[in-house]
């Protein structure tokens, strides 16, 4: 079980994350409005937001240390946040600022920040080799530091997760990998592209423990993911856990949404994991409904000063494109 | 500190990497039969017996994963060396190496560094036909993000190789399957050679002016150079007086050395075992004309690959393959087509 202060860390954690997107939706609109156009406003490129997915950061990252590696999706900000990543920098690297991440080089799918060992991609399964790297220096270095690599339901179709659930289970390594499961790879159902319903029974064909954790559940998880984590840092190995998730938002901020049952939202607000969560902790005196409002109003002025910071930085001088190429 | 021992190319290579080692417990070796069997081109003998399976990895054939872990290894603060059996695999793990390996010092404004090597064997000449005798040269160093280097012989190999351990952004090293020195495929003798004991690196970015010469600039790398040089001796005994140079590496290219050459020779002819169109052949000569187009007296010459896939019949490979009799011959071209200068 979870002590108090993981739970009120996981339930702060979720409703930074929740309301760091419900900003970035409402903030990457300007200069977008009345037509859409993907290159204008002060956040120009593609925009993909996690709002409905915060158990699978929170319930996973809870269990992390500074020294352990996190690989992130094109769909970061919830795990960037979780892992502890700079909320300035990063805001500022989405606005492509001077004083962002990376000074504006990589923006909202490419946050790399060495402090944490947090780095994403836009591309789909793209963080689960180096995860598998990460466990392996952690290995020839002999400290018990952990890889996690999250991944989406839609990724676990690329043949390099598979190849590197091989490399990291036929060496034994400490990775965990994150499968979250929001359903839908941009607008194709889970069940038009994977041959199995429930992708952890994968872990099988590489004699890793798989687990499903159904429904969101942010406890479930926490569980799960906390005897993966121990499990990897004894030195037994990886193991495959498959979050089915929630997408509030579409795949980017102005998709269209065609594909998708009209009050499928609508059902899954219903059934939002960060209200369950506060609602349980209230109920059982966890915390005082005063208490999580007090912790409500602290994310939300950190994400507000995020934003301030990053929209009041400076863009970088155009030249600085020719600079870190090399290290 | 010269010891006289002559050594080939894949013995250079396995040398550099125990010497780095030896030293510094971060480099690892990761890659398919690089363990028992040292290496299908024998750029890990006797690496095993010495590191131990821990530090010389053999991988199951999954180039994505370990060339995707070498680069998760090497932002954890390893210095991983992995080997792609030959070049032309680079289809099945493109996306590692281009599009993470190169890209993340940039995407994280220079706060991570990536040092991992790259190793891979190039080239052909010996019927192995479309999928197996590629170099590729320009196909790497066309993408911002990698140092590629290319040697021509041993010395050169040792002193990169241990650059290329050194480096902390992603080296792709590509060393020529025929310069190796293996005993079941023939190279040029002088690829062997002699080779100091002690440790030393070979800046990257510094081309080699293997052959002074007053009429004519040649500008190669890797196997062509040899090919080069024989085309240089025949030229000789016909008063032809040619320099040729050994570019090392692609990136950091030595445009510098390339002009000052051409600015002396006036005439310039570029060799590479790569495709011709849109490689490296061009890269040069539009370096000159970039710096001055006078600085050339006639029309430049350039031999590569015809933009064919390299085929496996004998006669047909040697066809499209430069060799020193067609190098010679470009070079008396470019000579025989002198403009008055202005």
């Amino acid at each position: 079980m979870p002590t108090k202060p993981q739970l009120v860390w996981m339930y702060e954690m979720m409703e930074k994350a929740r309301y760091y997107e419900d900003t970035m939706a409402a903030a990457y609109m300007e200069g977008k409005t009345p037509k859409f156009d993907i290159g204008a406003g002060p956040l120009p490129g593609e925009m993909h937001l996690a709002a409905g997915q915060e158990p699978c950061a929170a319930g996973v990252c809870v269990h992390l240390k500074k020294e352990d590696t996190v690989t992130a999706t094109h769909r970061p900000h919830h795990v960037a946040i979780a892992k502890g990543v700079d909320l300035k920098k990063m805001t500022a690297e989405i606005y492509g600022k001077e004083s962002g991440l990376a000074g504006g080089r990589g923006g909202h799918m490419h946050l790399l920040d060495p402090e944490v060992n947090f780095s994403c991609s836009g591309i789909i399964a793209q963080g689960t080799a180096p995860a598998v790297g990460a466990g392996l220096a952690a290995k020839l270095n002999g400290s018990d530091a952990v890889a996690v690599s999250y991944l989406g339901e839609g990724a676990a179709n690329q043949g390099g997760f598979h190849e590197a659930m091989n490399l990291a289970a036929l060496w034994t390594l400490p990775v965990i990998f994150v499968i979250e499961d929001n359903a839908w790879g941009i607008s194709v159902p889970k069940s038009k592209s994977t041959a199995v319903p429930d992708n952890s029974v994968r872990a099988a064909g590489y004699g890793i423990p798989g687990f499903h954790v159904a429904d969101n559940n942010t406890l479930e998880l926490f569980k799960v993911a906390g005897e993966a984590i121990a499990r990897a840092r004894r030195g037994e190995g990886p193991t495959l856990i498959e979050v089915e998730t929630y997408r509030y938002y579409g795949h980017f901020q102005g998709d269209p949404e065609l594909y998708r049952p009209k009050d499928e939202v609508a059902k899954l607000k219903a059934k939002d994991p960060i209200r369950r969560l506060r609602e349980a902790l209230i109920a059982d005196g966890t915390v005082t409904q005063a208490e999580a409002d007090e912790a409500l109003a602290k994310v939300k002025t950190e994400v507000d000063e995020a934003f301030a910071f990053a929209k009041a930085a400076t863009y970088p001088a155009p030249e600085e494109a020719l600079e870190r190429v090399f290290a | 500190m010269s010891s006289n021992r002559i050594m080939t190319v894949s013995r250079a290579i396995s040398e550099a990497i125990a010497q780095e080692m030896r030293t510094d417990p971060k480099v690892f070796v990761m890659g398919e039969d690089i363990g028992k069997y040292g290496g299908i081109f024998g750029t890990t003998t006797g690496l095993l017996a010495e590191f131990g399976e821990e530090r010389v990895r053999d991988t199951p054939i999954s180039e994505t994963g370990f060339i995707g872990a070498g680069v998760g290894a090497a932002m954890s603060g390893m210095r991983p060396i992995v080997e792609l059996m030959f070049v032309d695999f680079f289809g099945v793990c493109m996306d590692s190496i281009y599009n993470l390996a190169a890209k993340n010092i940039y995407f994280s404004g220079g706060n991570y560094k990536v040092p991992m090597v790259i190793m891979t064997a190039t080239g052909g000449g010996y019927s192995d036909a479309g999928q197996h005798s590629q170099t590729l040269h320009a196909t790497f160093a066309h993408l911002p993000g990698l140092k590629v280097v290319a040697p021509s012989n041993a010395y050169d190999a040792k002193g990169m190789m241990i650059s290329a351990i050194r480096d902390d952004s992603p080296v792709v090293f590509m060393f020529h399957k025929g310069l190796q020195g293996l005993a079941w495929m023939a190279s040029p003798e002088a690829a062997a050679t002699e080779l100091p004991e002690e440790a030393y690196t070979i800046p990257f970015g510094k081309a080699n002016i293997v052959r002074a010469g007053k009429d004519v600039t040649i500008v190669t790398l890797s196997m062509m150079v040899h090919r080069s040089l024989e085309a240089a001796a025949a030229l000789e005994k016909e008063g032809i007086d040619a320099e040729v140079i050994d570019l090392r590496t692609l990136v950091p290219l030595d445009r510098k050395t390339v002009i000052r050459s051409v600015a002396k020779t006036g005439r310039l002819v570029v060799v590479d075992e790569d495709y011709k169109s849109f490689g490296l052949t061009a890269e040069i000569l539009a370096s000159v004309v970039e710096d001055d187009p006078a600085h050339l007296k006639a029309a430049p010459q350039r031999l590569a690959v015809p933009d064919v896939p390299i085929p496996y019949s004998r006669p047909m490979e040697r066809f499209v393959l430069p060799n020193a009799e067609t190098i010679a011959a470009a070079v008396r071209a470019t000579l025989g087509k002198v403009r008055e200068a202005a």
